[in-house]
């Protein structure tokens, strides 16, 4: 349990350093691509399901797998969209 | 060799590039496909571990996918913020599920884990409903003002405690009937925290709930004791962390009173029928004043992107830069409707972003800007909030456009802004008023200034 631990300190400090760093026009795509990597939560969801022995909790687990997918795919996509249009001068 | 670890730790740095990659927004979008990949590599390793269901799993993948391309594909970039919140709801709801069932699977899992299930299936719970009523305030379906329920915080206060003590509940009698539960009262706290967060503090809410998933994801690692779980969520809740205390810092307001001090209705401006003189100018006195500035500087509110008029003021810039006037555009941390937002509103309209100023490159050579156009915005350039005490938004930093040689206040009426806040500006004697709608007039004064 000390390991998680070390490590969940260890990432706030890495969240902090990295993301005090981000430009503050892109704001919006580091809110929404947060959001995406939070979507992370489809892998529990999956390894739940998959052990998951029938009735109810696999239900749940399916349900949990959709919306975990739903977060990821469209994070991911919409934060692109976002970036890309984020071009220099030059065009 | 642990190979399943492994590729998770390839993850994990994935996701940190990803962040990293927001750093400039030249590497920006290539960071968010290292994201991607990273995503992938991580669901496609935890799909291989797993024996059971396997198809059932996909199936599910795929109608997520189905659900999630189209919106995210044709979400307009104004709507971004209520997208957002709703990616984050389910976020929320997944990970509450996922702590849920992993409860009900196995029998006995020691009182860390108990802990760990309580803090996410609560924490995704609230994330969940708070960022649904998040999503229909933005939408609009539902008002935008606070909506402050009678003895709205005592039974805020009673209901944050039944969940304190249905949590201990679930540690000490390892009830999944109870769990249940505290998901019901999670869900119902979510609601609570943001019907009294009025519309312009939405965007501190989001920012807050998306801090929150990123926790119950974290928790959820815990329940799991899979690292890459906790090494996410826990990024998320740094970044979510600290934009929402930048926004709070933005608006110049403590977070606690944003969340919970309910903007208090803007005292009635005193003597009422007191008629204070304003001076509307013409499109043409506009275009003058503009066509032979040195130094303009733009400053949109969320007003420009209601009236779409991003691709106007471009166009406008652009004819003004052809005359050789260097233009600027000035982003205020909050225009928009969330943090960064009128960023992205003007990147797609084809403003290179490094004509984006902030406060703080802007103020300084204020008062060598010849005209200051003001579009759609009202309260971050109300000089009330510096000067004014009893201002209820004293303390945002603003624009010091009252700095600039002059300027142009584009309004459609005479209306106070979303603060509903009087503003000494549009009686200053530099101050020429542009009655109308923002795209028309910007249209016009496209003209005008050709003409010239």
């Amino acid at each position: 349990m000390i390991d998680l631990l070390t490590i969940f300190v260890l990432a706030v400090f890495v969240g902090f350093e990295v993301v005090s760093k981000v430009s503050t026009i892109l704001h919006t795509p580091l809110m929404s691509g947060a959001n995406a990597i939070h979507g992370v939560i489809l892998v529990g969801a999956i390894l739940i399901t998959g052990q998951a022995e029938g009735g109810i909790e696999l239900v749940l687990g399916l349900l949990a797998v959709f919306l975990a997918t739903v977060n990821v795919v469209g994070g991911f996509v919409v934060t692109d969209r976002m970036l890309e249009m984020f071009k220099g001068h030059k065009r | 060799m642990n190979w399943v670890q492994l590729a998770y730790l390839a993850a994990a740095l994935c996701f940190i590039l990803a962040l990293k990659g927001l750093s400039t927004p030249r590497y920006a979008r290539a960071g968010n496909l290292v994201g991607a990949a990273g995503m992938a590599l991580a669901v496609v390793t935890a799909f291989f571990s797993v024996s059971h269901n396997l198809v059932l799993i996909l199936v599910a993948v795929a109608a997520g996918t189905a659900v999630g391309i189209p919106a995210a594909r044709q979400v307009k970039m104004t709507a971004i913020p209520q997208m957002v919140a709703l990616f984050n709801g389910v976020g929320g709801a997944a990970a509450a599920l996922v702590a849920l069932t992993e409860f009900l699977e196995v029998a006995d899992g020691g009182v860390l884990f108990d802990v760990a299930t309580v803090l996410t299936v609560l924490i995704g719970s609230v994330s969940f409903s708070g960022s649904v009523v998040t999503f229909l305030k933005l939408q609009e379906i539902m008002t935008t003002r606070p909506v402050l329920l009678p003895a709205g915080q005592v039974i805020s206060i009673a209901v944050a405690a039944v969940s304190g003590l249905l949590a201990l509940a679930v540690l000490f009698t390892d009830s999944s009937a109870l769990l249940v539960l505290l998901a019901l009262a999670g869900l119902a706290l979510g609601v609570l925290f943001v019907l009294p967060v009025g519309g312009a503090d939405v965007p501190i809410a989001i920012s807050l709930l998306n801090a929150f998933t990123g926790l119950a994801v974290a928790a959820s690692g815990y329940v799991l004791g899979n690292t890459l779980l906790i090494v996410a969520g826990t990024l998320v809740g740094a970044s979510g962390t600290i934009l929402t205390r930048l926004m709070a810092q933005a608006m110049g307001r403590p977070l606690t009173n944003i969340l919970f001090g309910a903007f208090k209705a803007a005292p009635p401006s005193a003597g009422g029928g007191e008629q204070r003189t304003v001076r509307a100018g013409t499109v043409e006195d506009v275009a003058i004043l503009l066509g032979y500035a040195h130094s303009v500087l733009v400053v949109p509110g969320y007003g420009l992107a209601v009236a779409q008029a991003q691709h106007a003021a471009r166009e406008l810039a652009q004819l003004l830069e052809s005359r050789g006037i260097s233009v600027n555009y000035g982003i205020h941390p909050v225009a928009g409707r969330m943090p960064g937002h009128m960023n992205v509103l003007l990147a797609e309209a084809d403003v290179p972003y490094e004509q984006l100023k902030e406060l703080d490159d802007v103020n300084p050579g204020m008062g060598s800007v010849d005209v200051v156009l003001v579009v759609g915005a009202n309260d971050v350039v109300n000089p009330g909030a510096r000067d004014e005490p009893s201002s209820p938004i004293y303390g945002m930093p603003i624009f010091d456009v009252d700095k600039a040689k002059s300027v142009v206040f584009m309004k459609r009426s005479m209306r106070p802004g979303f603060a509903g806040v009087d503003n000494e500006l549009l009686y200053n004697p530099k101050t020429t008023l542009l009655f109308g709608d923002a795209k028309e007039s910007l249209t016009k004064l496209l003209t005008a200034v050709k003409a010239l």
